[in-house]
């Protein structure tokens, strides 16, 4: 897959990265909204109904059947998604057939990896695996921290990795989507079965774009398969599992609002803001994610809607049991569903037509006429860190660890506002710095940092710094922040990191924003 | 020197912003440290020059330090490893980090005393936030929280605490040992700018004016004139006999707190949400402070996940005549807050009087009225004191007599 990376060049953000990657050539970020090819979209391949079973019937007896018919060989792309989380089985078992096989340096492209995937550790060891193109977490991120990987890594977001399938950037050879309910045609909802898991949005591009695309379910139903979310035209092979995955794995995550007081605190003074900021009134619109902290937020949300007697017009989610009960009390009209979190969530989505699923096509893309991130008013996201501009990081950690994805994140900074409610420090590690390890996110969108020892508002934002001037609320500089970690951590030492690189962080547009340095065992 | 060695500190999966240390010393080799820490590389090489420092400040000069690290900020470190140097080494030596210019604020006998926030004297992963949930007071606990192996480690932790984490306001009290054994903590404390010391199952006003004897030789040793505040805590039948008395043992005993759990306990009956047992003891309690002109303060409420509980407490506690409660969680601050918060009609009012005697002072009027009624001082009084609150808690505004004016216009 040519070198694993050459010719740095410093981009728009200061940050040092590679113009070739895995072979291919690469732009380097050159700010928000800048980079505009000037290109069509890949094509995929005009398949012929004369190639298909007329009966519309493409089950083949096995997984390992329908990977050989597909062509299954050395140096392949192999895309997977995440929708079944921790409880995901069905990468592994891809890669044991390769393995089995004897096939060598695939590409894996997964929309996110989990803990349960480090299993594949020891295919990127023996070659099996070249390199990962997607998150690592945990295991898999500290496995390319220490450059043990043999290509280099490649991290994308939600809406970036459609981008990079639709512009051609990753040419899918091979697709295995895990669906809860299928049929034999192909066509495939995450809906029902006992591996539901609400919705199959992240394989859409996988779907329309791969050369050949395999449906896995271990509930097959007579045509037709409804709703199809997953567009059966598009299919090549259906295989029947005992199970695609682990039902009380797919749906846990951190589904429950946090119990600890100092988070509750950032949630609490998080809402108060938006309230004050005047962001939160009739017909606004919201997104928070599904950590403790992000669920404590929308349940004070709710709390204010309640006590004001406000309603939003939309949420955008990660749903689960809170946004739903949201949805049913009528404080919110519509959930635009991006990945469901619970079952409570799924049996919504199957239920409640004001309950719709999405796709990254539809909310994050970067290359289409548009998408959803943009409309909603104020999305509440995390981060590992934050510096003194503004920059966040959502991958490493302040040692240089590749321990996360970026999931959605870099694309849900296109809201309205985007407010960060992040601890001032975590086990003494400042999570406001002098300078991020990783840049995930221009400062210039990011609009809020929310601690609980004060809140720091983007001077940028002269209009949010207006309503809140006479606040109770503790409105601080991002410096006086900074400093406040400092006096009670101390000065943390700059992590001393290797010159090699271990992956490299993409931009919403396909450009690279930051690279991740390899660090000192 | 023989070997020995000794530990100090907190292991364990759960423990957090902790460290635990074992001191080996040696007869010779100098000194070798070793260290896992979660944050080494961020602050592997500030540790060990405070490991360094440390020992050298002990004059310890062969020996093997053990640092095993979860995130300890530097005035915990120093505090486990000079809990572990004091028991290998007899010395008075402390070894103090510096003194915050933010905790040199003082308190005063006539504050609000709603909400007192507990925290565990040997547990340092909760005190670092505990200041910015915003309690009235923090209590650092030496008693009943600390297990009795740690007393000693937990003196010095709490001293450092009180040196070197910011509290944000908070009134700064510690809850000693019982009498006597409290009386070997205040060395600990009285230096270190505390302003309050909360004496558990306190029974006379003899234990009273022990303690202050000792306060003020330590008080004397550090030229330090400013009062270290009392608030002995009720806990006995015995205890609540002699209430007023332990009220007006002291110009410095500023309020008395009821330890319902052992008070309980001591009548042989159980602890029950209606509190019909110890209705008499907590009547008591409030009779003796109004007497002696202090504070009167409920005990905890234990149940700390329910919250409307908590509510229906305070109400009943404030009805009662209590000033404050304890808080075992900090959720528990806010709606004890707005429990004690004084209600729209009592706010009303109390504009309506205070009003009344500014305009009163103004005309030069010797009595206040208002409409034909006549207005008692101690009502102004009351109603200034409702005022000072509600201004306190944000219910009214600073100017909130201006706007008065114009409504009443």
């Amino acid at each position: 897959m040519g070198q694993k990376y050459s010719n740095l060049v410093k981009n728009a953000v200061g940050r040092m990265v590679p113009t070739e990657v895995n072979g291919q050539k690469q732009v380097p970020f050159q700010g928000v909204g800048k980079y505009k090819p000037d290109a069509r979209k890949y094509g995929p391949k005009i398949a012929s109904y004369a190639d298909f079973p007329e009966d519309g019937n493409k089950q083949v007896a096995s997984l390992k059947e329908a990977l050989v018919k597909a062509g299954l060989k050395d140096g392949m792309t192999i895309s997977t998604h995440h929708h079944f989380r921790n409880g995901d089985l069905l990468a592994n078992k891809i890669f044991d057939i390769a393995k089995e096989l004897g096939v060598k340096n695939l590409r894996w492209v997964p929309s996110a990896s989990f803990p349960c995937h480090e299993h594949l550790i020891q295919y990127l060891e023996d070659g099996t695996i070249h390199h990962i193109e997607g998150s690592m977490n945990g295991p898999l991120g500290r496995f390319a921290s220490h450059g043990k990987m043999k290509g280099l890594g490649v991290l994308r977001s939600h809406g970036g990795r459609y981008q990079a399938i639709q512009d051609g950037d990753v040419q899918v050879d091979i697709t295995v989507i895990g669906a809860g309910c299928a049929d034999s045609f192909g066509n495939a909802n995450g809906l029902f079965g006992p591996s539901a898991s609400g919705l199959l949005g992240f394989a859409l591009a996988d779907s329309q774009y791969a050369d050949k695309v395999i449906v896995v379910t271990d509930n097959m139903v007579p045509f037709p398969c409804s709703p199809w979310q997953i567009q059966g035209n598009y299919v090549d092979y259906t295989v029947l599992v005992d199970q695609v995955g682990i039902p009380e794995k797919i749906v846990s995550g951190t589904t429950q609002i946090t119990k600890s007081p100092d988070r509750l605190l950032l949630a609490e003074m998080t809402a108060q803001f938006c309230l004050e900021a005047g962001i939160i009134r009739d017909g606004f619109s919201f997104q928070s994610g599904a950590g403790g902290t992000s669920l404590a937020v929308g349940d004070y949300f709710a709390k204010i809607m309640r006590e004001k007697n406000i309603k939003a017009r939309f949420a955008r989610g990660g749903s689960n049991k809170y946004l739903v009960s949201m949805l049913e009390e009528g404080l919110v009209d519509y959930i635009l569903d991006g990945q469901t979190f619970d079952l409570k969530g799924v049996q919504s989505m199957a239920d409640n037509p004001n309950h719709v699923w999405t796709s990254p096509f539809t909310s994050y893309n970067y290359h289409g006429k548009g998408n959803f991130a943009g409309m909603v008013d104020v999305v509440i996201l995390g981060a590992t860190e934050v510096d003194v501009n503004f920059n966040a990081n959502v991958v490493t950690h302040s040692d240089g660890l590749l321990l996360h994805g970026i999931g959605g994140w870099q694309n849900c900074l296109f809201s309205k506002t985007v407010i960060l409610p992040i601890p001032l420090f975590r086990d003494r590690i400042p999570v406001v710095t002098d300078e991020v390890t990783t840049i995930c996110g221009p400062g210039e969108l990011i609009d809020v940092i929310v601690t609980e020892r004060g809140i720091a508002i983007n001077p940028k934002r002269k209009d949010l710094i207006e309503k809140l001037k006479d606040s109770n609320l503790p409105i601080k500089t991002i410096q006086e922040l900074k400093e406040e970690a400092e006096k009670i951590c101390g000065k943390p030492a700059k992590p001393e990191l290797e010159d090699e690189l271990v992956a490299v962080i993409k931009w919403v547009d396909g450009t690279i924003i930051d690279s991740v340095r390899k660090v000192k065992s | 020197m023989s070997n020995k060695i000794a530990t100090a500190g907190n292991t364990g999966k759960k423990v957090r912003s902790d460290c635990f240390v074992t001191l080996e010393l040696k007869d010779s080799g100098g000194v070798k440290i070793e260290q896992k820490s979660k944050v080494e590389v961020l602050f592997g090489k500030a540790n060990i020059e405070l490991c360094e420092d440390i020992l050298k400040f002990y004059g310890i000069g062969n020996a093997q330090l053990t640092l095993e690290d979860k995130g300890a900020v530097p005035l915990i470190i120093a505090a486990r490893i000079e809990a572990a140097v004091k028991q290998l080494i007899d010395t008075d030596k402390e070894y103090l980090l510096d003194f915050i210019e933010e905790n040199n604020y003082t308190s005063e006998k006539e504050q609000f005393r709603f909400s007192r926030l507990y925290l565990p004297g040997n547990t340092p992963s909760m005190m670092l936030n505990a200041g910015i949930h915003d309690p009235n007071g923090i209590i650092l606990d030496l008693e009943d929280s600390v297990a009795f192996s740690k007393k000693k480690e937990a003196q010095l932790v709490v001293r450092n605490a009180l040196r070197g984490i910011n509290f944000y306001g908070a009134e700064r009290m510690v809850r000693i040992n019982q009498f006597p054994k409290g009386l070997e903590d205040i060395k600990y404390l009285v230096p270190h700018n505390v302003h309050m010391l909360l004496v558990p199952k306190c029974e006379g006003a003899e234990q009273i004016k022990k303690l202050e004897e000792k306060i003020e030789e330590i008080k004397k040793q550090h030229n330090i004139d400013r009062p270290v505040l009392l608030m002995p805590i009720i806990e006995s039948a015995l205890g609540v006999e002699k209430a007023f008395e332990i009220a007006t043992a002291s110009e410095n005993v500023v309020a008395l707190a009821i330890g319902l759990e052992d008070y309980t306990a001591d009548l042989g009956t159980r602890r029950t949400n209606e509190a019909i047992e110890s209705f008499y003891a907590r009547t008591r309690l409030v009779n003796a402070c109004k007497a002696a002109r202090i504070q009167a303060i409920d005990s905890v409420f234990s149940d700390v996940g329910d919250m409307e509980a908590l509510r229906e407490n305070v109400k009943v506690s404030k009805g009662l005549g209590f000033e404050g409660m304890g808080c075992i969680h900090p959720r528990q601050i806010k709606v004890i807050h707005e429990s004690f918060a004084p209600e729209p009609d009592e706010i009303e009012k109390a504009k309506k009087i205070v009003n009344a005697f500014i305009d009163a002072t103004e005309k030069g009027l010797g009595v206040v009225s208002l409409g034909t009624k006549m207005i008692d001082p101690p009502v102004v009084k009351r109603a200034e004191k409702t005022i000072s609150l509600a201004i306190s808690l944000g219910l009214i505004s600073e100017n909130w007599r201006e706007e008065f004016l114009n409504n009443e216009e």
